[in-house]
């Protein structure tokens, strides 16, 4: 096993995953169903989205892979390690020098391009899950477009907490048709889904489902007029680069529970702390 | 490139960089309708371009059922298909691709457009050596910032597929090395 | 000034230095040789295989050893070598009247052509540890009986059911099951997709479904009408030579189960089958395996739904998997960051809410 293909799938595979990718791209927020492999991680390490970089990568791209927004957590690092590997792609820390991005939970701060594509780990592609477990129900809900029961949920919630009490893996309508897990991203990151120049693919290994949104997808966070839906975040500024406008991870910093808040995307903090921005 | 074409000749040079090569090239083309982009790396005997046998290359082996139009069903494009991509040769109904020019593939009602439960299982047609200086039409849907245009045979089946949304079949439009994409979700206008 | 934490790639390299040494244990004792452990340990060795679901003693055996004798571990490692070899063809089916039995017993019938042979089982020690073994590793070799490895000419017990009618028929329907590893599970699943998910799923997940139904929920009243153990030999179809070539032998185990019967004023009554077939003698999963495949069969078959869990096939085969299971039970002590964080936030505004309200 010292000789890998390139990118690790052998051309089969790739060519099963591609066409899958195909058809999420035809019919946006639609969760098409592929032969997931086993891969040299386990499942729920994000084996989906090394799936779909795998089918994706070509030799020239230059790849970036963050786990909660992060480069250098432990799994964003093994996953670059991978690739650099059986790929041989160049890979970076910057937003702005990647032409494809593997990401765990967050969306990169600096704004996506249209010769980026961005590839989202998704541990339960369907949003309907802890609604209806089953399966074959899901199926025929997303099929008839029967997405009453997620109403009744999300106005439970208000009618008990006076908010929707869903603060990561917001549920999306896309294009006007599909319910949609955006994965755990906090809601924070919902706007960045709609019209955003990139492409969006998202990928579930264990579950064996491939979905994605074309640039320029209309999506929409659900909510209600009377309560409309707001993205929040910690109330503070980064301690290290002072942005105001950014997602913040809380850390605790002493024995008395002392805290700080900083930037959970380790690139734009940087940069703005280097004056860059 | 002026060597004779046969059925041994036209695959990719390097099979695991040009099909992803090239699948990002279908990939920018469906993701985004109207835009042109190139394509190839294959090459199959006439009248196949270059960018529809890349095409085959890149998305077709033994596990998907291909028709051939009339406009590419040739012994030679036959065999160059069963030595390339294996994909076995069935009728419009079956096949999750189909090749042909635009005239040889009508009717189009003739091809799988999905389920309600399962729309991916839609036919991919592969619109060969397509007109891409014909009438552009106006595009909008997934994939469109506000507006794109396209050169069409037609409007009314692009028009009448895309009411099906979201079943429907997908088409890519290939001439020479040019590549461009409508999946069922794009609006014509 | 606070620091952002980095050096996670330093941190996974200490880790897997560090997992080398406690891997290999004291230098001053002998390494473990992947002979001995799949000579030795060969059920471990036979239960790696089947849930692996690839039939290598040797690969077994090393995965067993690099994976420090975790056997979900080294069933992960085997199934991710798997998915990476080529698919030359696909074998005949095999035949497991001819199988060269080592241990075939039935709970049907008192004496049947071949005879019951215990074989090599545990079923009648005394569970009493030897200490001898801790000594010095070696007990007196065991007299041979001449038994071992003889063909046999032992037919299936329920063909003789199947002979007078009394058992439900199983024919061959000639169709091409599905595969589980090249294409995406689809729901509602057949019988031959069934039987291929339990023949790979997590023997304790098997044997605690097989167990609820002897309990009751949806009992079904199974006899082993016979459990058998042997080589069978696979041979495949050249279609360049126009026949079959014996390509190998593989050991298996097949458990068939002679359960409740079914009929009606109109019908007459008929015992109804459970099917399970595993690699290695693994006879505790092929059981399990005949067990919940006979629960699952409750609709075909025309019983009554239940709602229990080994009567639900959506339930069984979406969690039966042992590497998807653990995966995504692990990984839950991965980062979450990020998503509790916004947890954390909303847990307080709701908090104030109900402060600002009392």
């Amino acid at each position: 096993m010292s000789d890998y293909n390139f990118a690790y799938l052998d051309e089969d595979t790739k060519r099963m995953i591609r066409r899958a990718i195909l058809k999420g791209i035809a019919v946006p927020g639609y969760q098409v169903p592929f032969a997931s492999r086993e891969m040299p991680m386990p499942y729920g390490w994000g084996t989906g989205g090394v799936q779909i970089t795998a089918a994706t990568l070509v030799p020239q791209d230059v790849l970036k892979v963050i786990d909660q927004g992060a480069d250098d957590t432990t799994n964003a690092v093994s996953i670059r390690k991978f690739f650099q590997k059986t790929a041989g792609v160049e890979v970076t820390e910057r937003t702005t020098e990647a032409t494809v991005i593997q990401t765990r939970h967050r969306i990169p701060e600096t704004p996506l391009t249209g010769d980026q594509i961005l590839v989202y780990q998704v541990p339960i592609p369907e949003p309907m899950r802890f609604l209806e477990p089953r399966e074959t129900e899901t199926r025929r809900i997303h099929a008839l477009a029967d997405y009453g029961l997620m109403q009744v949920r999300l106005y439970e919630d208000i009618a008990r907490h006076g908010e929707i009490a869903t603060s990561y893996a917001y549920p999306v309508e896309v294009a006007g048709r599909y319910v949609m897990d955006p994965s755990p991203i906090p809601k924070f990151d919902n706007p960045k889904l709609d019209d955003c120049p990139a492409i969006q693919l998202f990928g579930a290994g264990r579950e064996q489902r491939i979905y994605a949104l074309p640039p320029h997808t209309g999506v929409r966070s659900l909510d209600f007029d009377d309560h409309p839906f707001t993205a929040s975040k910690a109330d503070h500024a980064c301690a290290i680069c002072g942005s105001g406008t950014s997602y913040l991870d809380e850390v605790i910093t002493d024995d008395d529970g002392g805290r700080m808040f900083v930037c959970s995307d380790t690139d734009y903090c940087a940069r703005r702390a280097e004056g860059v921005q | 490139m002026n060597a004779p074409m046969t059925r041994l000749s036209g695959g990719f040079a390097h099979p695991a960089h040009d099909s992803a090569r090239g699948f990002r090239a279908i990939l920018s083309a469906m993701a985004r309708p109207g835009t042109i982009g190139q394509m190839q790396g294959g090459q199959g005997p006439a009248p196949i371009s270059d960018a529809a046998a890349t095409v085959l290359l890149v998305l077709c082996d033994r596990t998907t059922p291909l028709y051939l139009a009339p406009s590419h069903d040739t012994p030679e494009l036959r065999d160059w298909i069963a030595f390339h991509c294996s994909a076995p040769l069935v009728a419009p109904g079956d096949a999750g691709f189909a090749l042909g020019d635009w005239a040889a593939l009508q009717p189009l009602d003739r091809f799988a457009i999905g389920t309600p439960e399962y729309p991916d299982r839609a036919a991919t047609l592969i619109v060969d050596n397509h007109d891409f200086d014909a009438p552009a039409q106006n595009l909008r849907g997934p994939g469109i910032k506000d507006r794109a245009r396209l050169a069409l045979p037609e409007v009314e089946p692009f028009t009448a597929n895309h009411a099906h949304f979201p079943l429907g079949w997908d088409a890519i439009f290939t001439a020479g090395a040019r590549i461009a994409a409508l999946p069922r979700s794009t609006e014509v206008f | 000034m606070y620091v952002a934490v980095k050096g996670g790639e330093r941190a996974i390299d200490a880790a897997h230095d560090w997992l080398g040494r406690a891997h290999r244990g004291p230098a001053e004792q002998p390494a473990l040789d992947t002979a001995q452990i799949r000579d030795q340990m060969a059920l471990a060795v036979g239960r790696v295989m089947a849930e692996g679901s690839l039939y290598d003693p040797d690969l077994a055996a090393l995965a067993i050893k690099q994976a420090r004798g975790d056997l979900i571990e080294a069933i992960f490692l085997i199934r991710a070598y798997r998915t990476t070899l080529p698919r030359l063809g696909a074998s005949d089916p095999v035949d497991t009247g001819a199988m060269r039995v080592k241990r075939r017993v039935s709970a049907t019938f008192k004496d049947i052509p071949g005879g019951q042979v215990l074989g090599p089982t545990f079923d009648y020690t005394h569970r009493l540890l030897d200490f001898r073994l801790m000594a010095n590793g070696e007990l007196p070799a065991s007299p041979a009986s001449g038994a071992e490895g003889k063909p046999l000419h032992a037919p299936h017990v329920l063909g003789f059911l199947d002979r007078d009618g009394l058992i439900e028929d199983a024919p061959d329907s000639g169709e091409t099951p599905p595969d589980l590893t090249r294409e995406p599970m689809e729901l509602p699943a057949d019988r031959a997709l069934r039987l291929q998910a339990l023949a790979r799923a997590d023997e304790g997940f098997l044997l605690g479904l097989a167990y609820s139904t002897q309990r009751g929920y949806a009992r079904n009243h199974a006899f082993v009408g016979e459990l058998r153990i042997g080589a069978v030999t696979v041979e495949m179809d050249i279609p360049e030579l126009g026949f079959s070539i014996e390509i190998g032998e593989v050991e298996l185990t097949e458990c068939e189960t002679v359960n409740q019967f079914k009929g009606s004023k109109t019908e007459p009554a008929q015992f109804t089958r459970g099917y399970g077939l595993t690699f290695g003698q693994t006879e505790r999963k092929a059981i399990s395996m005949a067990l919940v495949d006979r629960a699952l069969r409750w609709q075909e078959l025309g019983e009554e739904d239940q709602g229990a869990p080994a009567q639900d096939p959506e339930f069984v085969l979406s969690h039966c998997d042992n590497i998807q299971a653990t995966g995504f039970l692990e990984h839950i002590k991965l980062p979450h960051y990020v998503d509790f964080q916004a947890e954390l936030e909303l847990v307080r505004r709701l908090r104030a809410g109900t402060e600002d309200a009392s």
